[in-house]
């Protein structure tokens, strides 16, 4: 393994890699500790899920869990406790559960406080069909980078008359190179083929351009993975129709907002599909769905989400071996079908869940 | 007539002999009873466009030459990648002005080759915004004999503003490296498609309207997009409002397409929409739409491909471009002729006969117009 990593690092040319690999390639073998954010709503009771699951399968993995309520600041501004971004400092890892995010409330979300802090450029999205719940579509595999700072989500806006808005779409170079770069890498490391650049370049022609011209200079120094470039209306039309055809999908902010809750849409909702936000050096994944504060401690929710958000985070810290016992633990029980949740059509709970899970893992 | 078959039997090659059947059957309608002919043939526009755009727009004008269905036709030629050969602007909205206000479109390339220094609007753009064509009307509407994942019966309809918002093509360079694009909202154009949704409705006898956006991000542009909808609703008690942010949207698209009944959105958003919404339908071939302003109507497919890959190879549905025709027909009170245009194409399509390849078959392109003609009765 150790020698594989290292006959990687050497291949890869670009920085971003080998620090990566690097880092990963020295953490293997003890306990790491990892930031857990369990959430609202149904967050602590599918955070506890995980840790449970966890626990099962052995994985070196100890949890930090720290409170993110916002916390009044001596100028009387809102901000998430300093404790969190201090354990974000020194763990570099967190698994963060849904979040409450009031709207209006004047208060920076810890997403994206976090995510400036840390710089976590990309956003990543494996949408896989699961075995066990039927959708129209069953053959999805695809995985969604999206870029995470920039672009139409920059929150530069201004009304220059009354009447007349004007929002501003940045697009960067270094931040189109990290997350080209980073889909490079992706693909791969999980041994994917294809990478495509979803655009809308003969319309937004410098923007989407710039983006596109620095994809396809990342794309010249990975000969090994195929690259292709489809518009973002093409994508989408070919997208529900057959979705087999793309594998990694790597984009501008806005159109991967959009592209990957549509993938998500194919797989079942967003109760199925982890995400992780992915910079230099730390992660913080995450379930994107919403708090359900109707199904709140009745024992109804589903860890899924957030179970395979915690195997990409395993996957991150090059702990593969538990991640894919833990997968295929979770697939398995989904697949079987006695145990999962009501939102898949089952008449599972989600502590029997856990316990389906946990068992199946013992048993691997 | 006659030769013309012959020249399609011998462009058809090996696939001759699964063609023979619709050759034969196009022999009986040379003794169909030629339609009535009205006094005066309506002209109109057509542009045919890139890629597969020529093809289907001469295939709309075989079947009304072989229809006798009263339109006549002037050409205007635009096209970014044959920018020399092109036409201007300026004569195609002359032509369309003189055509009785109204044009049936191929798709236009955007040439990634910039021809001009400085000029980042594209033709389409130019097009629209000379014409001042603001709203985008896209009918989403299941076709007997496509089959469809979801198996369900859908009839919504798309309303895209397209004049301004991500198309404004303003964009520029603040440092090497650094590119700012510029998305404008402004209040009256986001009125004027709001109302045109909700007299669509009106009109049309349909229930909701349903805004999208994401002003939960973009909160000054699209949140004075959802505030004007919000606003012109409360001038339509009658049918509902309701608002979804453009992610749910797509999820819901691929998941409850039912639920939709009218749409409007901003720029970006439709050009998402609409072709989503037509691959659940059956894809770009079959999905007919129209570009409206106050003065002029604009037909053309709903989903704006070129297909440059399809070109000269006649394997293109052709089905979008004939209901567009379809649609021209009714817009200029041809109902009859219309009505039954629109007829045969469901027809060719329910036998499921004659196929075009997206649709799972082999057929060429002429070969479903001829089958279209067939069916074709007045």
């Amino acid at each position: 393994m150790l020698a594989k990593c290292l006959k990687k690092a050497c291949q890869v040319p670009s920085s971003l890699g080998q620090q990566i690999i690097a880092q990963r390639a020295a953490s293997t073998g003890e306990v790491r500790r990892v930031t857990l954010i369990p959430g609202d709503g149904i967050g602590p009771e599918i955070s506890q899920s995980v840790q449970q699951i966890f626990e099962a399968a052995g994985a070196p993995i100890a949890w930090d869990p720290v409170d993110v309520t916002p916390v009044k600041g001596r100028d009387g501004v809102f901000r998430i406790p300093s404790r969190c971004i201090e354990l974000m400092h020194q763990n570099k890892v967190g698994l963060k559960g849904p979040l409450e995010t009031p709207i209006g409330k004047g208060h920076r979300s810890l997403n994206l406080a976090v995510r400036k802090e840390f710089n976590l450029y990309a956003n990543v999205r494996p949408c896989r069909s699961l075995e066990g719940h039927k959708t129209l579509y069953d053959n999805v595999d695809v995985v969604t980078i999206r870029e995470n700072t920039e672009g139409e989500y920059s929150g530069i806006e201004h009304e220059i008359v009354n009447g007349v808005v004007q929002s501003i779409k940045l697009i960067t170079e270094t931040a189109s190179r990290n997350v080209a770069s980073f889909a490079f890498e992706y693909a791969r490391q999980n041994g994917r083929k294809c990478v495509t650049a979803v655009h809308k370049a003969n319309i937004m022609r410098m923007s989407d351009g710039l983006f596109l011209s620095i994809c396809r200079e990342q794309a010249a120094l990975y000969p090994d993975i195929k690259f292709k470039e489809a518009y973002l209306d093409t994508v989408c039309l070919n997208m529900v129709q057959d979705p087999s055809q793309y594998d990694v999908l790597v984009m501008p902010n806005l159109y991967g907002d959009i592209l990957s809750d549509l993938c998500a849409g194919l797989v079942g909702g967003l109760g199925v599909t982890p995400s992780g936000n992915i910079g230099k050096d730390a992660a913080v994944f995450e379930s994107v769905h919403g708090t359900a504060p109707d199904i709140a401690g009745q024992d109804k929710a589903n860890p899924t989400a957030l179970l395979l958000s915690a195997v990409m985070m395993l996957r991150y810290m090059n702990l593969t071996d538990h991640a894919r016992r833990i997968e295929k633990a979770v697939f398995d029980a989904i697949a079987d079908g006695r145990c999962k949740t009501g939102d898949l059509g089952g008449s599972g709970t989600c502590s029997t869940f856990t316990q389906d899970v946990c068992n199946r893992v013992k048993d691997l | 007539m006659l030769s013309r078959t012959w020249s399609s039997i011998a462009r058809v090659g090996p696939q001759a002999l699964a063609g023979s059947n619709v050759v034969s059957a196009r022999q009986y309608s040379i003794t169909a009873p030629r339609p009535l002919e009205i006094a005066q043939k309506l002209k109109v526009t057509i542009i045919p466009g890139d890629g597969v755009g020529p093809e289907l727009i001469y295939c709309v004008q075989d079947i009304v030459k072989q229809t006798g269905i009263p339109l006549e036709f002037e050409e205007v030629f635009l096209s970014e990648v044959h920018y020399t050969r092109s036409s201007s602007i300026e004569n195609a909205v002359e032509s369309i002005g003189r055509n009785n206000h109204v044009a049936l479109k191929g798709a236009i390339e955007e040439s990634a080759v910039l021809h001009t220094e400085g000029e980042l609007q594209g033709l389409n753009m130019r097009l629209r915004r000379s014409l001042d064509l603001f709203a985008n009307l896209v009918h989403i509407k299941t076709i007997d004999g496509i089959k469809t994942r979801h198996g369900k019966k859908l009839d919504f309809v798309i309303v895209r503003e397209q004049t301004e918002g991500e198309y404004s093509s303003l964009e520029h360079q603040l440092v090497p490296g650094v590119i700012e694009c510029l998305k404008i909202s402004t209040k009256p154009k986001c009125e004027r498609i709001a109302k045109y949704a909700f007299d669509y409705a009106t009109k049309t006898g349909r229930k909701k309207v349903t805004a999208v956006h994401k002003a939960n991000i973009m909160k000054l542009g699209d949140g004075l997009f959802l505030r004007t909808c919000e606003e012109v609703a409360k001038q339509y008690p009658k049918i509902q409002f309701e608002s979804m942010i453009i992610d749910n949207t797509c999820m819901q698209l691929v998941s409850k397409p039912e639920q939709f009944d009218v749409m409007v959105m901003p720029n970006l958003y439709g050009n998402i929409i609409d072709n989503l919404a037509a691959g659940l339908v059956g894809g770009a071939g079959v999905v007919p739409g129209q570009s409206v302003g106050r003065d002029f109507v604009i037909f053309e497919p709903g989903s704006r491909h070129s297909f440059q890959e399809a070109m000269g190879r006649s394997i293109a549905n052709p089905t979008a471009m004939i209901l567009c025709a379809a649609n021209m027909l009714n817009h200029l009170h041809l109902d009859d002729w219309g009505n039954a245009l629109r007829k045969s194409v469901n027809d060719v399509i329910e036998e499921g006969k004659v196929r075009t390849r997206d649709l799972g078959g082999y057929a060429t392109t002429i070969q479903f117009a001829d089958a279209v003609i067939d069916k074709f009765r007045i």
